[in-house]
């Protein structure tokens, strides 16, 4: 039928008119994570309460754990800092924070202020931990299993969905018995 | 009350618009020439109306109304006059006035320059453009209005965006939106010829220089973005391939294409449905483009704040306006003749491979600028397209259009002969192998880009050259005087010509730039001398420089060759006061055979500033080249056809198919 | 009468004393240290090289830029590491994975070709060959069918003299057949 091939800018437009309906419900500026389900990339730094202590990622074998990236010149760290100190209340998981380009007196100091909810803070003074880890915005929280491997990755203050609809169900899955 | 004044318009606005929009449609099919007389009166209310609340606007932001929520956002009082007025389309809510204002201008303007069209194709052409004005009206009005209040009033502006405080803004935004509205016309043309079923050559005709005209604003548009972007970004790049600049490039390659085949259907009464199709994909791409840029679906410097609203709603105007229209042409396209016959070999064959090239060069930005949002959609991650893949798809296609272009205005219409046509084409083939070479042995250095730049260049303008002997040259018999029969050519091949020596300008200036740029990063105390391409420049120093809004650092350099002096340079490192955004100010001299650009970096130590300094060949012809092509378009409109009156046979044949 | 070598010693004294004079003040007003100033970088070869490299890499932070231009922090970072593992001697293929390692692919500016990006890539090639071929059959079915499937030349301009006629694409007056 001749009349067909007429109707094809029709059916061209419509399934891009498709697309960007689609596209609105997008962010495009998330970026997700190459490093989930591959294992954390290897680190060694000073802790910020004992700078001759420290930690690396073989230590944290056997656990989950969660990576908190933070920094005191940071406006939305301030923002789900609540609900981390909230976190470690409630003992969900042990928290751990990486202080990602910030000066030791200003971490400290933030940290008496608004509460410390971390098991241990490790000091990235020049952020190349956070570069690989992927960080491209702070805050971010990693979940990291038992087996060293990066389980999920949220960009951006955490919210009481995330850990209610992502976090929780996560760790009930990685801590159940093996 | 002014704000208040300039909302109320816009809602009566409305009112004109629903009337323009059905009342002469309803005369057309009917019949009725009183409610087909209605269009004209309308259209004149209606730029009365938008302009009245346009000029409200402005005076908001003239007067400093910070009860205004759009003046508090985007203006201060510190901001000098012009930039306050710019201001006004600084903004998303603005900037919808102002694409208002340009749509009731360009329907004012079909009304009064289209007195000897039928009137019922007039009626339904300016019904279309009323409709099209309306879904914007009710887009601002119901999602983005300009004039909702502050209250509290705030007592000083947030101020403009300091990268926008510049002529740029002024012109830019303006002309481009002058370019993207116009291809609305177009569109209510073709519309009005698929409702009234009278697709024919007299529709060409109409349509062709309405598009010209936008297609050249829109060519003027996007060079003054890229020329802006070029100074104001202190490192000298003109084009990124950023969404909202490809959301620009999509419509005007396809308004290229189109004014290509119209040039067709006018003169052969070919290509009717294709023309028609490009006149609808054209003002789609204008609502695309402007859908990308408003709704957050794609990032980039350009895009406004986003509001996934607001971009549903574009959505919807776009699916409903393309929509109707491709439905409009699937129910009659089918019915159209295929217009005159010509052989493989003819300038119709070129033509039509000018729009396959054309077309797929849309494509291919297309596919590009959407990819990441299609991968995105299908869960299949999250990539970033950018101008590695732009040059390497969009340059290729280009060269073969290029190649074309010199062949298709000396082929023949109807009916050619290969070997006549390489006859003429001989002598521009050899004399573009042979500047190209001596150009590249002049510039010391040859890579297969410039190569391909210089014989596209030169390939252009030896053809052009080689077209005007074929027109202007005694021919046998007649001892014609040649600068006479170049006087007797008529303003459309001028023009033709005129535009497409543009492209030879362009694309040598980008071809130069692109091969020959040279940069040059050095740490300079004052008395320090660099010397770039024979060019000495030698620091003096910096000093304080207070200014409207701003404070500034002002460096100086002494320029000089072979011991005479050249400029003198003075780039700016400022930071505005009220959004604390430290800009830097290059100080560039702009000449014939290149540009001086010099950016002060930052303080290395003492008085010792990091000062970056290019020479960049032949740069500013890729603005001028963009110059030339919109004057060539605008020089072919004035053609003395387009002026002539239509003989009144025409007029009879046409009303008769209007009651089809 | 003074003794000749009193004379000459007070002589070359003076001498030497306008000597030294006239260096001291040729000395103070001469421009300090006017020199050919020193490129900003130690090497401007690798410069070059880092910035070929960041402008294909794309600044997370930003809205749209590459790492090249961008003045954000994490940009500079980057950039800093490109530096540092050009030095290292590291190939330019290796730069990039450790960049998608940790970022994904959508810090590539040059998408790579994967089964995802196949229609990116060659797309323009084939719509640019089915485009070109589409065209060439339409053409030749046009030129199999009967002339009256076709509108007559239209009158005006280019008419009937079209097909004797040089290309002309206006009013002037159409020149005898060559």
């Amino acid at each position: 039928m001749k009349a067909l091939r007429y109707l094809l800018p029709l059916a061209l437009f419509a399934a891009m008119v498709l697309f960007l309906g689609v596209g609105l419900g997008l962010n495009p500026r998330e970026v997700p994570s190459p490093l989930i389900g591959k294992p954390a990339p290897a680190f060694k730094l000073t802790r910020l309460d004992d700078a001759s202590q420290t930690i690396g990622r073989d230590d944290m074998l056997g656990k989950v754990w969660m990576l908190n990236v933070w920094a005191s010149w940071c406006a939305p760290c301030r923002e789900e800092h609540p609900l981390v100190v909230d976190i470690a209340r409630r003992q969900l998981v042990p928290v751990y924070g990486l202080n990602y380009k910030d000066n030791p007196a200003a971490a400290k100091g933030w940290l008496a202020n608004l509460g410390n909810p971390y098991r241990a803070t490790l000091v990235d003074a020049d952020g190349r931990v956070g570069i690989d880890f992927g960080v491209y915005g702070v805050p971010e929280t990693f979940i990291i299993d038992r087996l060293g491997i990066v389980r999920l990755k949220h960009t951006g203050p955490l919210t009481p969905e995330v850990v209610r609809e992502r976090i929780e169900p996560l760790l009930k899955e990685l801590n159940a018995p093996a | 009350m002014i704000p208040e004044l300039g909302h109320l318009a816009l809602w009566l606005a409305v009112g004109v618009t629903l009337v323009l929009g059905i009342v002469p449609m309803v005369g057309a099919q009917i019949g009725r020439a009183d409610l087909m007389a209605v269009a004209h009166p309308a259209t004149h209310w209606l730029l009365a109306l938008i302009g009245l609340s346009f000029v409200c606007l402005l005076v908001s932001f003239a007067a400093n109304d910070f009860s205004v929520l759009n003046v508090a956002s985007h203006s201060n009082s510190a901001l000098p006059m012009m930039y306050r007025l710019a201001a006004s389309w600084g903004s998303h809510e603005g900037s919808m006035v102002l694409w208002l204002l340009m749509q009731a201008g360009w329907t004012w303007a079909v009304a009064v320059f289209s007195r000897n069209l039928p009137p019922a194709v007039l009626a339904r052409t300016l019904s279309v453009m009323g409709l099209l004005t309306l879904s914007f009206l009710l887009f601002v009005l119901l999602t983005s209005n300009p004039f909702d209040r502050l209250i509290p009033a705030a007592l000083d502006g947030r101020d403009l965006n300091p990268q926008l405080q510049d002529p740029g803004m002024i012109f830019h935004p303006p002309m481009l939106y002058m370019g993207y509205v116009g291809m609305s016309v177009a569109f209510a043309f073709a519309v009005s010829a698929l409702i009234g079923g009278n697709l024919d050559a007299q529709w060409a005709r109409w349509s062709r220089p309405w598009v010209t005209v936008a297609w050249a604003f829109l060519t003027f548009g996007i060079a003054l973005g890229s020329w802006w972007a070029y100074y104001e970004l202190g490192w000298g790049g003109w084009w990124f391939w950023d969404a909202v600049e490809n959301a620009s490039f999509m419509p005007w390659l396809v308004a290229t294409a189109l004014i290509h085949s119209l040039a067709v259907t006018e003169k052969r009464g070919g290509f009717k449905s294709w023309t028609v199709l490009l006149a609808i994909m054209a003002y789609s791409l204008s609502l695309l483009g402007t859908f990308l840029v408003r709704s957050g679906v794609i990032t980039s410097v350009h895009s406004f704040a986003s509001d996934p609203r607001r971009g549903l709603f574009i959505l919807v105007i776009l699916a409903i306006t393309v929509g109707a229209a491709l439905v409009l042409y699937a129910w009659r396209a089918p019915k159209v003749g295929l217009g005159t016959r010509f052989e493989m070999l003819s300038r119709e064959t070129m033509l039509l491979g000018n729009n396959v090239l054309l077309i797929v060069a849309t494509a291919a930005v297309m596919l590009g600028t959407l990819y990441p949002l299609i991968l995105d959609a299908l869960g299949l991650g999250k990539i970033s397209v950018g101008a590695p893949y732009f040059n390497a798809v969009f340059v290729p296609i280009m060269a073969v259009l290029v190649f074309f272009m010199g062949i298709g205005p000396l082929t023949r219409w109807k009916n050619d002969e290969l070997p006549a046509l390489a006859k003429r084409l001989r002598w521009a083939a050899a004399v573009t192998v042979l500047s190209a070479a001596g150009a590249a042995w002049v510039g010391g250095q040859l890579t297969f880009g410039s190569m391909v730049g210089l014989l596209m260049a030169f390939w252009i303008t030896t053809s052009v050259a080689a077209d005007l002997w074929e027109r202007v040259r005694p021919a046998g018999g007649m001892r014609s005087n040649i600068l006479h029969r170049l006087s007797l050519l008529p303003r459309a091949t001028v023009g033709m010509q005129l535009a497409h020596i543009g492209v030879a300008v362009f694309v040598f200036g980008v071809t130069m730039v692109g091969t020959y740029d040279i940069e040059r990063d050095v740490a300079m105390s004052p008395g320090d001398s660099t010397t770039v391409n024979g060019y000495k420049f030698t620091y003096i120093g910096v000093q304080s420089v207070p200014g409207p809004n701003y404070e500034a650092m002002r460096g100086h350099l002494e320029v000089t060759r072979d011991g005479k002096p050249v400029s003198d340079m003075y780039p700016e490192k400022r930071t505005y006061r009220v959004q604390r955004m430290p800009m830097t100010e290059a100080a560039i001299d702009s000449r014939i055979k290149g540009d001086l650009y010099v950016q002060l970096g930052e303080v290395i130590k003492g008085d010792t500033w990091l000062v970056r300094i290019w020479v960049k060949p032949f740069v500013a012809w890729i603005w001028f080249g963009c110059l030339l092509m919109g004057l060539g378009g605008l020089l072919a409109v004035t053609d003395r056809r387009y002026r002539a009156k239509v003989p009144s046979r025409d007029n009879e044949r046409t009303a008769a198919s209007t009651s089809a | 009468m003074r003794r000749p070598e009193h004379l000459s010693q007070r002589a070359l004294g003076w001498a030497r004393g306008i000597a030294l004079v006239a260096l001291l003040g040729i000395a103070a007003l001469a421009p300090a240290a006017a020199k050919e100033a020193a490129p900003a970088s130690a090497d401007p070869v690798l410069e070059d090289h880092v910035m070929r490299l960041s402008a294909e890499l794309r600044c997370l932070v930003c809205q749209n830029e590459t790492i090249a231009a961008s003045h954000a922090e994490l940009a500079v970072d980057l950039r800093n590491q490109v530096r540092e593992m050009l030095r290292q001697g590291r190939s330019d293929a290796e730069i990039m994975t450790y960049m998608t390692d940790r970022y994904g692919d959508f810090v590539l500016y040059r998408p790579p070709l994967k089964s995802t990006t196949w229609l990116l890539w060659y797309g323009p090639a084939l719509l640019l060959f089915g485009g070109l071929l589409t065209l060439i059959v339409i053409l030749r079915r046009r030129s199999r069918m009967a002339d009256d499937r076709f509108e007559p030349e239209p009158d005006g301009e280019v008419g009937a003299a079209a097909a004797a006629a040089p290309p002309s694409s206006g009013t002037l007056p159409p020149m005898p057949p060559r």
